[in-house]
This record gives C-alpha cells, structure tokens and sequence, in this order.
C-alpha cells in the first residue's frame, strides 16, 4: 500500500514557542486513547495485490495474508471482494476499511441500476468510492484498492486509495510486495496474451512476490473479468506452488537418504 | 508546545480467551471466565459466551463494558428482525450485522475481539472470526483473545483446514467428532492457562448443535 501521506500529522506550533529549538521530528501526534483506536484496526498493508488489462479483459490477483505488526493473524483473507458479477475489488490497507467500503459500493452500485436502468460503468463505480473516501480524509482510514470491471467501453481498471486518489491505469500492482510484483509482471507483460498466458503471469507474480515479501502470503488468488463478467481462475498454495515452480530434483534426494541411513 | 495527551484511557483490558471450532454438525464455543484489570482479578466466573439467536452465540474479549454494550445492541437489532420476519436470524446473517455493527463505531472502536459460532442454514457448524472494526471471515476455527497468540498455532497443527480461497473449493469444517474437538478444547486451554497470566479459573464450554445448546464447566488453575 502506498506510503503517500499515510498517518503524517505536522506538529502543531502555537505563536509562544519564538524560543529557538532543535528540529523535532514530525510524529503522528494523537491522542492517548485515539492512539489505541489506531493500533486496534486490523491493518493488512503487508499485502500484495495486482491488477492489469490485456486483450481478454482484467486479470485480477492478491495473496491472502493479513499480519498485525509480526504476528501472522490469518493466512486465508480475502483480498479479492466481489461487489457484483462484473465488477471486483481488491483489498490493501485496513481490512475492516476495505471490506466495508466496497460492500458500501456495492451497494451503491445496484441502486444506480435500479435508478438508470443500467449497469454503472467502472468509472463510475471507482468515482462513487473515490468520493466517499475523500469525505473522510484525514480521519485516519487506510483503503489502497483498485476497482476492476467490464463495462460498455471495455475493461476498465482503477487505482483509488483513502487519500481520494484515483488513477485509470492498465497495470496496477499495491501492497508490501508489489516491487516484487512489478518486476515479474512487467517483465513478462504483453497486452496479446492468451487468458492462460496472462493468469499464470499473474500467479507467478504473486508467488514472487509472496516469497520475498514476508508480508505476504498464504494462498495466491487469480480472477478473470470478461465480457460476461468476472471467473476466479485459481487459488494455490503459495507453498505448494514454490515446489511447483522449482521442483526438488529426485537424485539430490536420494543422495540424501543414503547419506543420512550411514 | 507539544500537544497535550489525555491523562485517562475511555478503555480496559480485562483479558481472556475465547476459541471456537466448527464440525460437521456442530459448533463448539468456549472461553475462559476470569476477569481482570492490570494484574487484579475482578472475577473468577464471568461469562464471555453469549447466545445471540438459536443458531448464533458470540464469545468476546477484550473490554467487557464494550462487549455489554455490543450485546444490547445485537440483542435489539436481532428482536426487530424477528418481528419483522417472523424467524430466528441465520448465523451468517448474525455475522454481517456483527461486522455493520462494530464498523459504525470506527473511529471509537468496540475493545472486543469477537469469534461467533454456530450452524448455517444447511446445519454445519460455521465460525466467523473478527478484529476490532468489523473485518470478518468464515473460518474452520479460531482463538481470540490475551492467549490467541498460544492456541492459534496448536490449532493450526490439530486442525489445519484448507484455506477456503484454494480452488476447485475445498471444505473448511474439521473431520473431528464433537467429542474429539471438546477435548482439544480443554487440552487447549490448559496449556494456555499455564502460560498466559490473564486466562484461568474456569473453562465454559458452549456445544451447538441443531436439537439445542449443551454447556459444560471445567476447572482451569486459579493461579
């Protein structure tokens, strides 16, 4: 999740303090019990979540950790909510923020469609999300999260966090291990790839990401947003998918046995 | 001048653990009953288990005045919906008001840190698992709590489901008979017990199942 501005406060200097004093450092300056308010939201920034459009649509991919400070406290979140059939949010950030929020849109969503008599466009949906974020700025909720859907125009992505900030974009990668994301998926991006060419991307990206980060992990999601709407490709073990990307060759194995049976 | 820091806390801990597992059948809720505050004991038979419908009951730590107030206001969401209804709440219905319920307090969160267990619509036990603000997920068991941190890895051990996010889907429920997750219960707790300086006394333990709720009490150390 983006660092931008995240729990920043400037000190607050009244006129009296003329006395000149060593640079103090700028600290998130709450109050005692506010303090405590903080450290009790379940913050899942240790995260790493992606999203990119090619010819087939979205790909849409998150690993599913959720850490509070060291201790890993569930290794089966769901950072890929489903607001509705075509539409999918991704999660990174405060976990009750994010999973709040997007139910809040998805609510929205479906009455913009009993109002127009339409579906709302991903535009629209990242706009209603992106404003109601920034009416609470400033108050201290984390939301880094990209919306992903197929509308009338197309596949559309958009990156929005609780700043109010929101960006269109084809490749998005949030979250502690997005570097690592970043790497592997630019590296192997092509906008003509094949569904199962650009879901094992996605995957791979994940895995990376997950082996070094060590924020992230547990199981690596990946969904697909089609014209007909969004399909969860798979969801693996990243421990698993670690022996399937670099397996143990038998014959090293072996020599082991007869090693330790001595 | 620095800020001024308030010179009181509107929050306590008074400690505890609570842990629930789902079976096939049937949900096992438990938690410990002391009560403390820093290193006083305020009671060594206090409940933290609380039925909230026929099918849903919410074990808490934390801050017990919070987890009261919590309580009343499920309590009086869940009667309106009976009126309007005319049926019990399901637990998964239970559990998103839960989460609605602690997310509009936000930015004055609840100090409880809840676990709800019970069975779904089709009868299997289910166990939702929370933080402070409402974040919630079906899970095959949890520990919540001053000894989550000791239970939680125990549990993973005996227990380790599959992560319901692996695809083809996989279930989450323990194979284990209820007897078997009643005992691991207590095994759990007693270890905790030794460790753990706010969990002991008394071990209250909650059996759901479709033909009603069985609760049985067991002595921990009182040290």
């Amino acid at each position: 999740m983006p660092m931008i501005g995240f729990g920043s406060n400037s000190e607050m200097l009244d006129g009296f303090s003329s006395v000149p004093s060593f640079d103090l450092p700028r600290t998130t300056d709450f109050d005692g019990f506010q303090k405590e308010a903080v450290q009790m939201v379940k913050p899942a920034k240790g995260t790493t979540t992606l999203a990119f459009i090619f010819k087939g649509g979205v790909m849409v991919a998150a690993d599913s950790r959720a850490s509070m400070g060291g201790y890993i406290s569930s290794q089966s979140v769901k950072k890929i909510i489903e607001i509705n059939p075509y539409m999918l949010g991704t999660m990174a950030g405060g976990a009750a923020d994010c999973q709040f929020w997007h139910r809040n849109l998805g609510i929205k969503c479906r009455l913009h469609e009993l109002a127009n008599k339409r579906r709302i466009s991903v535009s629209g949906a990242s706009k209603l999300l992106a404003n109601m974020l920034y009416s609470y700025r400033g108050m201290g909720l984390s939301v880094g999260t990209m919306i992903a859907g197929w509308d009338e125009t197309g596949p559309g992505l958009y990156y929005v966090d609780n700043e109010g900030g929101r960006l269109k974009g084809d490749r998005f990668s949030v979250g502690s291990g997005s570097p690592y994301a970043y790497g592997v998926l630019d590296s192997g991006y092509k906008f003509d790839m094949s569904v199962e060419e650009a879901s094992e991307l996605a995957r791979r990206s994940i895995y990376h990401a997950t082996f070094r980060d060590g924020a992230s992990g547990g199981v690596a999601s990946v969904y697909h947003v089609g014209p007909k709407g969004w399909t969860k490709l798979s969801g693996d073990d990243v421990g698993e998918l670690h022996y399937h990307y670099y397996p143990v060759a038998p014959a090293t194995a072996e020599h082991e046995m007869v090693e330790a049976a001595e | 001048m620095t800020k001024q820091h308030a010179n009181w806390s509107p929050y306590d801990n008074n400690g505890g653990t609570c842990v629930a597992i789902a079976g096939s059948d049937y949900c096992v809720i438990a938690a410990d009953t002391r009560m403390s505050t820093g290193y006083s004991i305020l009671s060594r038979d206090y409940s933290k288990i609380h039925k909230l419908a026929d099918k849903a009951v919410l074990s808490s730590s934390g801050f017990q005045a919070d987890v009261k107030a919590l309580q009343k206001v499920l309590k009086s969401r869940h009667l309106i919906y009976q009126h309007q209804h005319n049926k019990q709440m399901s637990c998964p219905a239970m559990a998103q008001l839960l989460s609605n319920t602690l997310y509009f307090k936000r930015f004055f969160p609840y100090y409880a840190f809840n676990v709800l267990g019970g069975l779904d619509e089709e009868g299997k036990g289910c166990v939702f698992t929370y933080d402070a603000v409402g974040s919630y997920e079906k899970v095959g068991y949890s520990a919540q709590g001053s000894g989550s941190t000791l239970i939680m890895p125990f549990l993973d051990n005996q227990l380790k489901s599959p992560s319901p996010l692996l695809l083809p889907k996989q279930d989450s429920i323990t194979p284990l008979s209820e007897s078997e997750a009643v005992d691991l219960v207590k095994t759990v707790f007693a270890s905790a017990t030794e460790r753990d300086i706010y969990t002991g006394d008394k071990l209250e333990i909650m059996i759901l199942k479709a033909d009603g709720i069985k609760t049985e009490v067991m002595e921990l150390r009182k040290d």
